[in-house]
């Protein structure tokens, strides 16, 4: 595996710090090289930036990733809509010779300079490849007695031509991910389907997100479930805070807790819940955290 | 709109590698739309609307994909519908049409360098996770938030979502 530099996004460090926290346990437990990166900026979010204006998107993504080439490593993104931004801007320009003379024109204006040396990486995938589910299941010191509504989350697998991870309707990487932890990944309807957040929907149309976030909390709910499982902070967010909405509005509080992957995997290698920042989530399920002290100890 | 954009919508996608002519309007794109379950967006519609008119750059449809890439993915004709919505946007933004939200994430990036900037009440969360009050970003490298600023203006993205039209 090369050596990685953590990209944190925004929602991670600036709204869920515990996803950052557990996210760092969980790599030095599994021994793999990485780095902060200092002075990263916004990705920037794939729907609403890449679609005003693809030259900014480029530029401002393309500077997160020669920071990451300055220090000769790999981007880790610990978010799918970060993902899908890093991955789709390093690409283009690799691609296109006239791509990366015109952003680096920008870039020059900083003294940066694209050059394509270096890969972006999702947690996700990273960790399913190597050390992959098998070595994690070993590493594991308390198997988790959880059931799991998993949310895999839109960018993390598609465009399926771009990530190139396989089935998009049915895909199983993550799942194992999750049962290697000891957790039973609950299947349910609509499992693939969008939170709703992405695309700009959730900040400038909130109500019809909350609806199509809605449908799926209810199929969660119906699955019967300990908590949801995601890697994307964004969608973290969307399902969270989401839920507080939901039950401003509608007097109806699902009340389901939600864990970004590290944080379950942080549970499964010993941290408490407040380690991990699971705490600090805005939905409060008190059973949950009584659970988790059952289930990982003091 | 002005007549000379008349035909601009499928000709510009053209050139951005994505043909929606070849479109045969089966409607499995909108049979898969997370936001058409309970919108009005009928993305079928759309793609049919950008054919033929400049007017789908006022369609409020246009705001409401997530671009979760499902109709991409199952489109039988392999039209990259998804990636059309976002070029169309681009289209629309570039003649000031834009929602006041949008307007203000973007605001943000240019003052911040994040779209969702930190506050006091994440600060305090850090800080009781025995993190730094401020992360390794530009929020932390005063320099660094001035390239990204220099960055934005020596694109032009500073003057692009400074309009008041909506």
């Amino acid at each position: 595996m090369n050596k990685l530099s953590l990209y944190l996004g925004c929602i991670t460090p600036n709204r869920y710090p515990g996803i950052e926290k557990a996210t760092k346990l969980c790599l030095e437990r599994l021994k793999i090289d990485y780095a902060d990166l200092p002075g990263a900026s916004c990705c920037p979010a794939p729907g609403v930036f890449h679609s005003f204006d693809k030259a900014t998107w480029l530029a401002l993504a393309n500077r997160n990733i020669v920071l990451s080439e300055e220090m000769e490593r790999d981007v880790l993104t610990i978010c799918n809509g970060c993902y899908g931004s890093l991955v789709d801007a390093n690409n283009e320009l690799k691609d296109d010779p006239a791509l990366k003379k015109s952003t680096n024109a920008h870039l020059e204006k900083i003294g940066k300079k694209f050059k394509g040396t270096v890969d972006v990486r999702h947690i996700i995938e990273l960790l399913y490849e190597e050390p992959g589910p098998d070595k994690i299941r070993e590493m594991v010191t308390r198997p988790l007695d959880l059931k799991v509504a998993l949310h895999y989350g839109c960018h993390l697998v598609k465009p399926s031509k771009e990530r190139k991870l396989g089935s998009t309707e049915d895909p199983r990487f993550f799942d194992e991910l999750v049962e290697a932890t000891g957790a039973v990944s609950i299947d349910y309807p609509d499992k693939m389907a969008c939170c709703g957040a992405g695309g700009g929907v959730r900040s400038a149309l909130l109500d019809k997100s909350l609806e199509t976030l809605e449908h799926k909390l209810s199929r969660i709910r119906d699955a019967d479930v300990d908590c949801i499982v995601n890697a994307c902070p964004f969608c973290h967010l969307q399902f969270d805070g989401g839920q507080v909405e939901i039950a401003a509005k509608n007097g109806f509080a699902y009340n389901i807790p939600v864990l970004h992957y590290s944080q379950l995997l942080g549970l499964a290698f010993g941290h408490s819940p407040e380690e991990l920042g699971i705490d600090l989530n805005l939905v409060t399920n008190e059973d949950f955290l009584l659970k988790l002290k059952g289930t990982v100890g003091e | 709109m002005n007549q000379s954009n008349k035909s601009n919508i499928s000709d510009a996608l053209k050139d951005a590698g994505i043909e929606i002519l070849t479109c045969l309007q089966c409607g499995t794109c909108s049979g898969s739309c997370p936001s058409g379950r309970y919108t009005g967006m009928i993305t079928r519609k759309l793609v049919r609307k950008a054919r033929v008119s400049t007017d789908v750059l006022h369609d409020p449809d246009l705001w409401m994909c997530t671009t979760c890439y499902t109709c991409q993915e199952r489109c039988p004709r392999e039209i990259k519908i998804t990636d059309a919505i976002l070029a169309i946007r681009t289209i629309a933004v570039h003649e000031g049409i834009m929602l006041p939200e949008h307007r203000r994430v973007s605001q943000l990036v240019l003052e911040y360098g994040h779209a969702v900037p930190i506050n006091d009440a994440v600060k305090e969360k850090r800080v009781r996770l025995g993190m730094e009050a401020l992360p390794e970003t530009v929020h932390k490298y005063p320099d660094a938030l001035a390239d990204v600023q220099t960055l934005l203006e020596s694109c032009g993205f500073d003057k692009l979502v400074a309009g008041t039209q909506e």
